[in-house]
Protein backbone atom coordinates (compact mmCIF):
# COMPACT_ATOMS: atom_id res chain seq x y z
CA UNK A 1 0.00 0.00 0.00
CA UNK A 2 1.18 3.48 -0.80
CA UNK A 3 2.28 5.68 2.02
CA UNK A 4 -0.35 8.16 3.19
CA UNK A 5 0.28 11.63 1.82
CA UNK A 6 0.29 14.82 3.84
CA UNK A 7 -2.50 17.29 3.16
CA UNK A 8 -0.22 19.61 1.19
CA UNK A 9 1.05 16.76 -1.00
CA UNK A 10 -2.36 15.76 -2.27
CA UNK A 11 -3.27 17.35 -5.60
CA UNK A 12 -5.97 19.95 -5.12
CA UNK A 13 -9.28 19.30 -6.85
CA UNK A 14 -9.82 20.01 -10.52
CA UNK A 15 -9.16 23.71 -10.99
CA UNK A 16 -10.20 25.73 -14.01
CA UNK A 17 -9.09 29.31 -14.54
CA UNK A 18 -12.00 31.01 -16.27
CA UNK A 19 -10.00 33.42 -18.39
CA UNK A 20 -8.08 30.54 -20.01
CA UNK A 21 -11.25 28.83 -21.15
CA UNK A 22 -13.14 29.29 -24.39
CA UNK A 23 -16.61 27.89 -23.81
CA UNK A 24 -17.80 25.29 -26.34
CA UNK A 25 -20.25 26.73 -28.84
CA UNK A 26 -23.77 25.43 -28.36
CA UNK A 27 -25.40 26.99 -31.42
CA UNK A 28 -25.44 23.55 -33.03
CA UNK A 29 -28.18 22.50 -30.59
CA UNK A 30 -30.78 24.52 -32.47
CA UNK A 31 -33.64 22.46 -33.86
CA UNK A 32 -34.38 24.45 -37.02
CA UNK A 33 -35.28 27.90 -35.68
CA UNK A 34 -33.37 30.96 -34.61
CA UNK A 35 -34.52 34.34 -33.27
CA UNK A 36 -34.40 37.60 -35.14
CA UNK A 37 -35.33 41.05 -33.89
CA UNK A 38 -37.25 43.85 -35.53
CA UNK A 39 -35.68 46.91 -33.94
CA UNK A 40 -38.62 49.11 -34.98
CA UNK A 41 -40.74 47.30 -32.42
CA UNK A 42 -38.12 46.74 -29.71
CA UNK A 43 -38.77 48.85 -26.61
CA UNK A 44 -35.48 47.88 -24.98
CA UNK A 45 -37.11 46.27 -21.93
CA UNK A 46 -34.32 43.63 -21.71
CA UNK A 47 -36.66 40.90 -20.48
CA UNK A 48 -35.34 38.62 -23.25
CA UNK A 49 -31.81 39.41 -22.13
CA UNK A 50 -32.49 38.32 -18.56
CA UNK A 51 -34.55 35.26 -19.46
CA UNK A 52 -32.16 33.83 -22.06
CA UNK A 53 -30.77 30.62 -20.56
CA UNK A 54 -27.64 30.77 -22.72
CA UNK A 55 -26.75 34.46 -22.34
CA UNK A 56 -27.13 34.57 -26.12
CA UNK A 57 -29.13 37.81 -26.04
CA UNK A 58 -26.49 40.48 -26.05
CA UNK A 59 -26.76 43.81 -24.32
CA UNK A 60 -24.52 46.76 -25.04
CA UNK A 61 -24.20 48.39 -21.65
CA UNK A 62 -27.82 48.58 -20.58
CA UNK A 63 -29.31 48.49 -24.09
CA UNK A 64 -30.51 45.57 -26.12
CA UNK A 65 -28.10 44.68 -28.91
CA UNK A 66 -28.79 41.38 -30.69
CA UNK A 67 -28.26 37.63 -30.67
CA UNK A 68 -25.11 35.60 -30.40
CA UNK A 69 -25.93 32.65 -32.64
CA UNK A 70 -22.82 30.75 -31.55
CA UNK A 71 -24.51 30.03 -28.22
CA UNK A 72 -28.26 30.32 -28.93
CA UNK A 73 -29.97 26.94 -28.52
CA UNK A 74 -33.14 28.15 -30.22
CA UNK A 75 -35.55 27.62 -27.33
CA UNK A 76 -37.64 30.65 -28.42
CA UNK A 77 -38.06 31.81 -24.83
CA UNK A 78 -37.04 35.32 -25.93
CA UNK A 79 -39.77 35.42 -28.57
CA UNK A 80 -42.30 34.19 -26.02
CA UNK A 81 -41.49 36.79 -23.34
CA UNK A 82 -41.13 39.72 -25.77
CA UNK A 83 -43.97 42.13 -24.87
CA UNK A 84 -44.07 43.79 -28.29
CA UNK A 85 -43.47 40.71 -30.49
CA UNK A 86 -40.31 42.32 -31.83
CA UNK A 87 -38.56 38.96 -31.71
CA UNK A 88 -39.63 36.38 -34.27
CA UNK A 89 -38.34 32.88 -34.88
CA UNK A 90 -37.10 32.26 -38.43
CA UNK A 91 -35.79 29.09 -40.09
CA UNK A 92 -32.20 28.38 -39.14
CA UNK A 93 -30.97 28.42 -42.75
CA UNK A 94 -32.50 31.83 -43.52
CA UNK A 95 -29.99 34.58 -44.20
CA UNK A 96 -30.12 37.20 -41.45
CA UNK A 97 -27.90 40.19 -40.72
CA UNK A 98 -25.20 39.83 -38.10
CA UNK A 99 -26.67 39.48 -34.60
CA UNK A 100 -30.14 39.17 -36.17
CA UNK A 101 -30.75 42.93 -36.16
CA UNK A 102 -33.41 44.20 -38.57
CA UNK A 103 -34.59 47.80 -38.99
CA UNK A 104 -37.32 49.12 -41.31
CA UNK A 105 -37.75 45.64 -42.67
CA UNK A 106 -34.09 45.44 -43.74
CA UNK A 107 -30.79 44.63 -42.12
CA UNK A 108 -29.50 47.18 -39.63
CA UNK A 109 -25.98 48.39 -40.25
CA UNK A 110 -24.03 49.48 -37.22
CA UNK B 1 -37.21 48.55 -6.50
CA UNK B 2 -34.42 47.09 -8.61
CA UNK B 3 -34.68 47.70 -12.33
CA UNK B 4 -33.61 45.38 -15.10
CA UNK B 5 -31.22 48.13 -16.23
CA UNK B 6 -29.37 47.87 -12.92
CA UNK B 7 -28.98 44.14 -13.44
CA UNK B 8 -27.73 44.81 -16.99
CA UNK B 9 -25.28 47.41 -15.72
CA UNK B 10 -23.94 44.91 -13.22
CA UNK B 11 -23.52 42.26 -15.88
CA UNK B 12 -21.83 44.79 -18.19
CA UNK B 13 -19.30 45.40 -15.41
CA UNK B 14 -18.65 41.71 -14.83
CA UNK B 15 -20.26 38.82 -16.63
CA UNK B 16 -20.46 36.33 -13.80
CA UNK B 17 -22.24 33.53 -15.63
CA UNK B 18 -21.84 32.89 -19.34
CA UNK B 19 -23.23 30.71 -22.09
CA UNK B 20 -21.71 27.64 -23.65
CA UNK B 21 -22.92 25.39 -20.84
CA UNK B 22 -24.91 22.25 -21.57
CA UNK B 23 -28.15 23.03 -19.74
CA UNK B 24 -31.17 22.16 -21.89
CA UNK B 25 -32.62 24.73 -24.25
CA UNK B 26 -35.35 26.59 -22.38
CA UNK B 27 -33.93 25.75 -18.95
CA UNK B 28 -35.12 27.94 -16.07
CA UNK B 29 -32.02 27.61 -13.89
CA UNK B 30 -29.78 30.22 -15.59
CA UNK B 31 -32.52 32.79 -15.02
CA UNK B 32 -32.23 32.14 -11.28
CA UNK B 33 -28.44 32.29 -11.35
CA UNK B 34 -28.15 35.47 -13.42
CA UNK B 35 -30.86 37.33 -11.51
CA UNK B 36 -29.24 36.43 -8.20
CA UNK B 37 -25.64 37.16 -9.21
CA UNK B 38 -26.49 40.42 -10.98
CA UNK B 39 -28.43 41.64 -7.95
CA UNK B 40 -25.42 41.40 -5.66
CA UNK B 41 -23.13 44.40 -5.75
CA UNK B 42 -20.17 42.95 -3.81
CA UNK B 43 -17.77 40.29 -5.10
CA UNK B 44 -19.31 36.82 -4.73
CA UNK B 45 -18.09 33.32 -4.01
CA UNK B 46 -20.37 30.58 -5.29
CA UNK B 47 -20.68 27.11 -3.82
CA UNK B 48 -22.67 24.59 -5.81
CA UNK B 49 -24.38 21.37 -4.82
CA UNK B 50 -24.37 18.52 -7.32
CA UNK B 51 -27.21 18.87 -9.76
CA UNK B 52 -28.11 20.00 -13.26
CA UNK B 53 -26.44 23.36 -12.72
CA UNK B 54 -23.18 21.95 -11.46
CA UNK B 55 -22.90 19.15 -14.00
CA UNK B 56 -23.83 21.22 -17.02
CA UNK B 57 -21.84 24.37 -16.29
CA UNK B 58 -18.49 22.83 -15.34
CA UNK B 59 -17.63 20.13 -17.82
CA UNK B 60 -13.90 19.91 -17.22
CA UNK B 61 -11.85 21.72 -18.54
CA UNK B 62 -14.55 24.32 -19.26
CA UNK B 63 -16.55 26.51 -16.95
CA UNK B 64 -19.46 28.89 -17.33
CA UNK B 65 -18.56 30.67 -14.10
CA UNK B 66 -16.55 33.84 -13.96
CA UNK B 67 -16.53 33.98 -10.16
CA UNK B 68 -14.73 31.84 -7.56
CA UNK B 69 -16.77 28.66 -7.58
CA UNK B 70 -16.57 25.51 -5.50
CA UNK B 71 -18.20 22.13 -5.71
CA UNK B 72 -17.52 19.33 -3.26
CA UNK B 73 -20.35 16.79 -3.18
CA UNK B 74 -24.09 16.41 -3.38
CA UNK B 75 -24.89 16.53 0.32
CA UNK B 76 -22.57 19.17 1.65
CA UNK B 77 -22.90 22.39 -0.33
CA UNK B 78 -23.98 24.33 2.77
CA UNK B 79 -21.20 22.74 4.86
CA UNK B 80 -18.61 23.62 2.21
CA UNK B 81 -19.93 27.18 2.16
CA UNK B 82 -19.68 27.28 5.96
CA UNK B 83 -16.01 26.37 5.66
CA UNK B 84 -15.33 28.97 2.99
CA UNK B 85 -17.08 31.66 4.99
CA UNK B 86 -15.26 30.71 8.21
CA UNK B 87 -11.89 30.71 6.44
CA UNK B 88 -12.69 34.15 5.03
CA UNK B 89 -13.54 35.50 8.48
CA UNK B 90 -10.36 34.01 9.95
CA UNK B 91 -8.21 35.60 7.23
CA UNK B 92 -9.88 38.97 7.77
CA UNK B 93 -9.24 38.67 11.50
CA UNK B 94 -5.55 38.03 10.89
CA UNK B 95 -5.32 40.98 8.55
CA UNK B 96 -4.58 38.86 5.47
CA UNK B 97 -7.74 40.03 3.70
CA UNK B 98 -9.15 43.56 3.84
CA UNK B 99 -11.97 43.98 6.36
CA UNK B 100 -13.67 46.81 4.47
CA UNK B 101 -14.31 44.92 1.23
CA UNK B 102 -17.20 42.59 1.96
CA UNK B 103 -17.68 39.36 0.03
CA UNK B 104 -21.02 37.60 -0.41
CA UNK B 105 -21.20 33.84 -0.21
CA UNK B 106 -23.93 32.26 -2.31
CA UNK B 107 -24.90 28.60 -2.49
CA UNK B 108 -26.91 27.20 -5.39
CA UNK B 109 -28.55 23.84 -4.87
CA UNK B 110 -31.31 22.05 -6.69
CA UNK B 111 -34.29 20.53 -4.95
CA UNK B 112 -32.51 17.16 -4.75
CA UNK B 113 -29.45 18.75 -3.16
CA UNK B 114 -31.53 20.88 -0.82
CA UNK B 115 -34.84 19.20 0.04
CA UNK B 116 -33.36 15.71 0.29
CA UNK B 117 -29.65 15.02 0.18
CA UNK B 118 -28.28 18.32 1.46
CA UNK B 119 -30.93 19.00 4.09
CA UNK B 120 -28.74 18.10 7.05
CA UNK B 121 -25.85 20.31 5.96
CA UNK B 122 -28.24 23.17 5.20
CA UNK B 123 -29.86 22.78 8.60
CA UNK B 124 -26.45 22.75 10.30
CA UNK B 125 -25.24 25.83 8.47
CA UNK B 126 -28.44 27.75 9.21
CA UNK B 127 -28.23 26.81 12.86
CA UNK B 128 -24.56 27.82 13.18
CA UNK B 129 -25.41 31.20 11.70
CA UNK B 130 -22.86 31.54 8.89
CA UNK B 131 -23.12 34.70 6.83
CA UNK B 132 -24.32 33.30 3.51
CA UNK B 133 -27.25 33.12 1.14
CA UNK B 134 -28.63 29.75 0.13
CA UNK B 135 -30.62 29.74 -3.10
CA UNK B 136 -32.54 26.59 -3.91
CA UNK B 137 -33.64 26.33 -7.54
CA UNK B 138 -36.61 24.03 -7.27
CA UNK B 139 -37.52 22.17 -10.46
CA UNK B 140 -39.40 19.52 -8.54
CA UNK B 141 -37.51 16.30 -9.30
CA UNK B 142 -34.03 14.85 -9.91
CA UNK B 143 -33.93 16.11 -13.49
CA UNK B 144 -30.22 15.63 -14.04
CA UNK B 145 -30.28 11.88 -13.52
CA UNK B 146 -33.50 11.25 -15.45
CA UNK B 147 -36.52 12.69 -13.66
CA UNK B 148 -36.75 10.70 -10.43
CA UNK B 149 -39.18 11.92 -7.80
CA UNK B 150 -37.82 14.09 -5.00
CA UNK B 151 -39.53 15.36 -1.89
CA UNK B 152 -40.20 18.56 -3.84
CA UNK B 153 -42.24 16.74 -6.50
CA UNK B 154 -45.88 17.76 -6.19
CA UNK B 155 -48.72 15.36 -5.52
CA UNK B 156 -49.86 13.50 -8.64
CA UNK B 157 -46.83 14.27 -10.83
CA UNK B 158 -45.59 11.44 -13.00
CA UNK B 159 -41.84 10.82 -12.80
CA UNK B 160 -39.73 7.79 -13.72
CA UNK B 161 -39.86 6.53 -10.12
CA UNK B 162 -43.49 7.50 -9.57
CA UNK B 163 -44.88 6.70 -13.01
CA UNK B 164 -48.54 6.93 -13.82
CA UNK B 165 -50.10 3.69 -14.97
CA UNK B 166 -52.64 1.04 -14.04
CA UNK B 167 -51.49 0.72 -10.44
CA UNK B 168 -49.66 3.96 -9.72
CA UNK B 169 -51.29 7.33 -9.97
CA UNK B 170 -48.13 9.43 -10.07
CA UNK B 171 -46.56 10.68 -6.87
CA UNK B 172 -48.87 9.68 -4.01
CA UNK B 173 -47.35 11.95 -1.37
CA UNK B 174 -47.48 15.69 -0.77
CA UNK B 175 -44.45 17.84 -1.43
CA UNK B 176 -42.30 18.96 1.45
CA UNK B 177 -42.59 22.59 2.54
CA UNK B 178 -38.89 23.37 2.67
CA UNK B 179 -39.31 27.12 3.04
CA UNK B 180 -41.18 26.48 6.29
CA UNK B 181 -38.39 24.16 7.45
CA UNK B 182 -35.79 26.85 6.78
CA UNK B 183 -38.00 29.35 8.60
CA UNK B 184 -38.10 27.07 11.64
CA UNK B 185 -34.37 27.74 12.11
CA UNK B 186 -35.31 31.30 13.10
CA UNK B 187 -32.94 32.86 10.62
CA UNK B 188 -33.41 36.51 9.78
CA UNK B 189 -34.47 36.06 6.18
CA UNK B 190 -36.42 33.35 4.37
CA UNK B 191 -38.19 33.88 1.07
CA UNK B 192 -39.96 32.12 -1.74
CA UNK B 193 -39.81 33.38 -5.32
CA UNK B 194 -40.11 32.24 -8.93
CA UNK B 195 -38.24 32.79 -12.20
CA UNK B 196 -41.22 34.56 -13.73
CA UNK B 197 -40.95 37.36 -11.15
CA UNK B 198 -37.39 38.58 -11.56
CA UNK B 199 -38.09 41.86 -9.74
CA UNK B 200 -39.45 39.94 -6.77
CA UNK B 201 -36.42 37.63 -6.75
CA UNK B 202 -33.92 40.46 -7.21
CA UNK B 203 -35.59 42.39 -4.42
CA UNK B 204 -35.42 39.41 -2.09
CA UNK B 205 -31.76 38.78 -2.86
CA UNK B 206 -30.92 42.40 -2.06
CA UNK B 207 -32.63 42.11 1.32
CA UNK B 208 -31.28 38.63 2.02
CA UNK B 209 -27.64 39.64 1.64
CA UNK B 210 -28.15 42.59 3.97
CA UNK B 211 -29.41 40.67 6.97
CA UNK B 212 -27.23 39.43 9.76
CA UNK B 213 -26.58 35.69 9.49
CA UNK B 214 -27.79 33.15 6.97
CA UNK B 215 -30.62 33.67 4.50
CA UNK B 216 -32.56 31.20 2.44
CA UNK B 217 -34.52 31.74 -0.79
CA UNK B 218 -36.51 29.00 -2.48
CA UNK B 219 -37.00 29.76 -6.17
CA UNK B 220 -39.37 27.87 -8.43
CA UNK B 221 -37.47 27.02 -11.59
CA UNK B 222 -38.87 25.02 -14.49
CA UNK B 223 -37.74 21.97 -16.43
CA UNK B 224 -39.06 21.50 -19.94
CA UNK B 225 -37.81 17.90 -19.96
CA UNK B 226 -39.27 16.74 -16.67
CA UNK B 227 -42.39 18.88 -16.62
CA UNK B 228 -42.93 18.12 -20.31
CA UNK B 229 -43.86 21.54 -21.59
CA UNK B 230 -42.60 23.47 -24.61
CA UNK B 231 -39.12 25.01 -24.00
CA UNK B 232 -40.47 28.43 -24.99
CA UNK B 233 -43.07 28.29 -22.23
CA UNK B 234 -40.58 28.09 -19.34
CA UNK B 235 -41.40 31.51 -17.91
CA UNK B 236 -45.11 31.21 -18.63
CA UNK B 237 -45.35 27.95 -16.66
CA UNK B 238 -43.66 29.56 -13.67
CA UNK B 239 -45.95 32.57 -13.99
CA UNK B 240 -48.99 30.29 -13.91
CA UNK B 241 -47.64 28.44 -10.88
CA UNK B 242 -47.76 31.78 -9.08
CA UNK B 243 -51.10 32.87 -10.52
CA UNK B 244 -52.76 29.57 -9.59
CA UNK B 245 -51.42 29.98 -6.02
CA UNK B 246 -49.50 26.72 -6.35
CA UNK B 247 -46.33 28.69 -5.57
CA UNK B 248 -47.10 31.72 -3.37
CA UNK B 249 -44.43 34.42 -3.22
CA UNK B 250 -43.68 35.49 0.31
CA UNK B 251 -40.90 36.35 2.68
CA UNK B 252 -40.29 36.01 6.39
CA UNK B 253 -38.14 38.83 7.76
CA UNK B 254 -37.05 38.38 11.37
CA UNK B 255 -39.97 36.07 11.98
CA UNK B 256 -42.56 38.38 10.42
CA UNK B 257 -44.44 37.10 7.42
CA UNK B 258 -45.75 38.90 4.36
CA UNK B 259 -46.97 37.98 0.93
CA UNK B 260 -44.86 39.84 -1.62
CA UNK B 261 -47.14 39.22 -4.57
CA UNK B 262 -50.87 38.72 -4.74
CA UNK B 263 -52.06 37.61 -8.20
CA UNK B 264 -54.53 40.03 -9.76
CA UNK B 265 -56.61 37.18 -11.03
CA UNK B 266 -56.50 33.76 -9.43
CA UNK B 267 -56.33 31.08 -12.13
CA UNK B 268 -57.76 27.57 -11.54
CA UNK B 269 -54.99 25.04 -10.93
CA UNK B 270 -56.27 23.01 -13.88
CA UNK B 271 -54.77 25.58 -16.29
CA UNK B 272 -51.30 25.05 -14.87
CA UNK B 273 -51.63 21.26 -14.72
CA UNK B 274 -52.85 21.06 -18.32
CA UNK B 275 -49.73 22.75 -19.65
CA UNK B 276 -47.51 19.96 -18.38
CA UNK B 277 -47.20 16.40 -19.64
CA UNK B 278 -46.33 15.11 -16.18
CA UNK B 279 -49.93 15.80 -15.05
CA UNK B 280 -51.65 14.52 -18.20
CA UNK B 281 -53.08 11.45 -16.46
CA UNK B 282 -54.94 13.62 -13.94
CA UNK B 283 -57.40 14.50 -16.70
CA UNK B 284 -58.45 10.90 -17.31
CA UNK B 285 -61.99 10.10 -16.23
CA UNK B 286 -60.97 7.77 -13.41
CA UNK B 287 -58.82 10.48 -11.79
CA UNK B 288 -61.47 13.19 -11.81
CA UNK B 289 -61.49 13.49 -8.01
CA UNK B 290 -57.80 14.33 -7.84
CA UNK B 291 -58.17 17.78 -9.35
CA UNK B 292 -60.64 18.86 -6.69
CA UNK B 293 -58.37 17.55 -3.94
CA UNK B 294 -55.39 19.48 -5.34
CA UNK B 295 -57.42 22.67 -5.80
CA UNK B 296 -58.79 22.47 -2.26
CA UNK B 297 -55.34 21.95 -0.76
CA UNK B 298 -54.06 25.01 -2.59
CA UNK B 299 -56.93 27.21 -1.40
CA UNK B 300 -56.55 25.98 2.19
CA UNK B 301 -52.84 26.79 2.17
CA UNK B 302 -53.52 30.21 0.61
CA UNK B 303 -56.04 31.04 3.33
CA UNK B 304 -53.50 30.07 5.97
CA UNK B 305 -50.83 32.30 4.38
CA UNK B 306 -53.25 35.20 3.99
CA UNK B 307 -54.08 34.95 7.67
CA UNK B 308 -50.39 35.08 8.58
CA UNK B 309 -49.99 38.03 6.24
CA UNK B 310 -52.87 39.89 7.93
CA UNK B 311 -51.46 39.21 11.39
CA UNK B 312 -47.97 40.46 10.56
CA UNK B 313 -48.78 43.20 8.05
CA UNK B 314 -48.54 45.94 10.67
CA UNK B 315 -44.84 45.19 11.13
CA UNK B 316 -43.94 46.25 7.60
CA UNK B 317 -43.98 49.66 5.94
CA UNK B 318 -47.43 50.13 4.38
CA UNK B 319 -48.08 49.55 0.69
CA UNK B 320 -48.17 52.59 -1.55
CA UNK B 321 -51.06 53.10 -3.94
CA UNK B 322 -50.84 50.85 -7.03
CA UNK B 323 -48.08 48.83 -5.44
CA UNK B 324 -48.40 45.07 -5.36
CA UNK B 325 -45.38 44.56 -3.20
CA UNK B 326 -43.21 46.73 -1.00
CA UNK B 327 -39.52 47.19 -1.21
CA UNK B 328 -38.80 48.87 2.09
CA UNK B 329 -36.62 46.71 4.20
CA UNK B 330 -37.24 48.55 7.45
CA UNK B 331 -39.84 46.99 9.67
CA UNK B 332 -42.18 49.33 11.50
Amino acid sequence: MNELKKYHEIPIGGTVITKDVVQPKTGGWRMGEKPMVNLDKCVNCLICWLDCPDTAVLAEGTDFFGFEYDYCKGCALCAEVCPTDAIVMVPDDQEVPEYGRMLNGGPHEN
Amino acid sequence: MPTIKQLAANEAKEKRFRGGHSLCSGCGIPIVVRTVLNSIETPVVVVNATGCLEVATTRFPNTAWNVPWLHVAFENAAAAASGVESAYRALVKRGKLPADEPVTFVVFGGDGGTYDIGLQSLSGALERGHQFLYVCYDNEAYMNTGIQRSSATPFGASTTTSPEGKISFGKAQQRKDLTAIAEAHHVNYVGQSAISHWHDLSDKVKRAVEVDGPAFINVLSTCQLGWRHEPREAVKVAQLAVDTLFWPLYEVVKGRFRLTHIPEEIVPIETWLRMQGRFKHLFKEENAGALEVIQQQIFDEWERLKERDRNDRAHFAPLQKDQTFTTEFEMV
